[in-house]
């Protein structure tokens, strides 16, 4: 069913053949939409959340793109298949934390999720693999149209679209770009980073954990202001900055290949060591192998044709999927890190030694 | 430093402290261990400054005065604990409380961006039902009676498509 279909499904980290993929693993744009007349769902009673959603689903029915989709009322799916629609992030923790009378709709190829009754009536969300805002505002903002001639959205002139939390007012939209920056974090620069880019209105969140020490060197970046600015305008801003981290980034490199190769290759070569022979593997510490394995063929140490299966491998390796190729609620973290370990060992055994030899060492 | 500063959410004794820079201002947050975990600060996805902030901002004490929102039933003082709004109409209601965090967080305090194209409409009808109105009324005046004959059909029509 759905779940087998979004798992068949290539995953947003798996690559692009965008010339900037090797830093920029995905863009998305989200918009905060809520229905006239309605409470938002975090102050609605259950009966009104239940009108909402109902109400938000008849509309979505009638819609092109969705006709071809998936809709899922969230409590119908089980644990498992709930992390694994958070860890694909197709639906966030806030919903799964509260998932009665929620929704999400899923749009066939998965590039567009529409989640309901999360903190705001409609989360609508378009992802894309590499750097696509410009492509992803137009697909977002024609279905954001197509939406409001079935429901009444609420909206004042003066505020904007007005949503839940007054931080999303406005436009209600939030562009973010996921970035692989393991050059700033290996030379020890992204906390200064992100101290900067805060200054700027321009929030950073590591994908796996939380400030400049996230596991696997995944940031997050997106504008934190919706109000004031234009839609195009907040994208272009964010794609301004977009630009300078991602030439920081390969400053970064540059640097560390210049200045301390050897260190570079031998962390490399553990790395490499670790994936092939583990029997434990923790979630933090499989992000962070897979980081150095990824840059490791961005250095061309290793043939580009094993950036899929690194990148699909991040996703793969979260708690949910892991359960779920196990079959079973794994309560037991030792039990999880067994077989993450075991699934990676299996993934990894027959990679090609790798060729230091690009490498001045 | 810390000189037994209270919690921002509930006044309780503040054990974490987190600062973040917006539009150059320095904004400082302090929670008690229970806030902190409740905001999702121990959940790493979960957790966003600018959120705690918000609900710090939306409590401030120095609004005295407890309104209640004649749509939702959504209470001021329901702003500190949730640090999100009741329903759109909380945004007229309690407009003085949202000010400040709108104006310290965002770029502008007015929407500039996009407007629904049914919005858009009424809001392109109105204005032209406006000018043609102006313009009926000159015509009657300077006796061009076939002009203001055209303007009337025009507003006619424009009252009687009004189902967009
Ligand atoms: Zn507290
Ligand atoms: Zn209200």
């Amino acid at each position: 069913m759905l779940i087998d279909s979004i798992l068949k499904t290539d995953n947003e980290m798996m690559s692009s053949s965008s010339a900037m993929s090797p830093i920029v693993l995905s863009t998305r744009v989200r918009l905060a939409r809520n229905l006239m007349n309605f409470s938002f769902p975090g102050w609605a009673k259950k009966s009104e959340k239940n009108k909402i959603l109902n109400k938000c689903l008849e509309a979505l029915k009638d819609i092109e793109i969705f006709k071809s989709g998936t809709l899922i009322k969230v409590e119908e799916l089980n644990e498992i298949e709930r992390l694994i629609l958070v860890e694909r992030h197709m639906i966030s923790r806030e919903l799964i934390n509260n998932y009665n009378n929620t929704g999400v709709f899923i749009n066939e190829d998965h590039s567009c999720a529409i989640m309901l009754n999360e903190e705001d009536h409609l989360r609508i969300q378009y992802i894309e693999r590499g750097y696509k805002f410009n492509q992803i505002w137009n697909s977002i903002n024609s279905i954001d149209d197509e939406i409001e001639q079935h429901l009444d959205y609420a909206f004042s002139d003066k505020f904007g679209y007005l949503t839940a939390c007054p931080t999303n007012v406005g436009t209600g939209l939030r562009a973010s770009a996921m970035l692989h920056l393991p050059g700033l974090v290996i030379s020890n620069h992204m906390e200064k980073c992100i101290r900067a880019l805060n200054q700027t209105g321009i929030a950073v969140r590591g994908l796996f954990g939380e400030g400049s020490d996230a596991s696997g060197s995944i940031f997050q970046i997106s504008n934190q202001q919706t109000l004031g600015d234009s839609e195009k305008s907040i994208i272009k801003r964010l794609t301004i900055f977009l630009t300078e981290i991602i030439e920081q980034e390969n400053n970064s490199r540059q640097n560390l290949l210049e200045t301390q190769p050897l260190k570079l290759a031998d962390k490399i070569g553990r790395a490499y060591g670790v994936l092939q022979n583990s029997l434990l593997l923790s979630s933090a510490e499989a992000m962070d192998l897979l980081s150095v394995l990824r840059l490791a063929i961005d250095l061309k140490l290793l043939d580009e044709s094993y950036r899929n299966s690194v990148d699909n491998a991040f996703i793969e390796c979260q708690p949910g999927h892991i359960q779920f190729k196990a079959k079973t609620n794994i309560d037991s973290s030792t039990m999880r890190d067994k077989f993450r370990a075991n699934y990676l060992r299996t993934q990894f055994d027959d990679l090609p030694p790798l060729n230091f030899d690009v490498l001045n060492i | 430093m810390s000189e037994n500063l209270k919690c921002n959410i509930c006044s309780e004794l503040a054990t974490v402290h987190l600062t973040q820079v917006i539009n150059n201002k320095v904004h400082k947050i302090d929670l008690c261990e229970t806030c902190a975990n409740e905001k999702g600060i121990t959940d790493p996805e979960g957790f966003s400054l600018t959120e705690i902030l918000t609900s710090g901002y939306l409590g401030n004490d120095k609004v005295v005065s407890d309104k209640t929102c004649k749509n939702c039933g959504f209470k001021t003082s329901d702003l500190k604990k949730l640090g999100r709004l009741g329903c759109p109409e909380c945004y007229q209601t309690m407009s003085d409380n949202i000010y400040p965090v709108l104006k310290d967080l965002h770029k502008g305090t007015t929407h500039v961006g996009k407007v629904p194209s049914r919005i858009f409409n009424v809001i392109t009808k109105n204005k032209r039902l406006n000018e043609l109105k102006t313009l009926l009324n000159e015509a009657v005046k300077s006796e061009c009676y076939e002009d203001a004959a055209m303007h009337r059909d025009e507003i006619e029509h424009l009252n009687t498509n009004s189902e967009i």
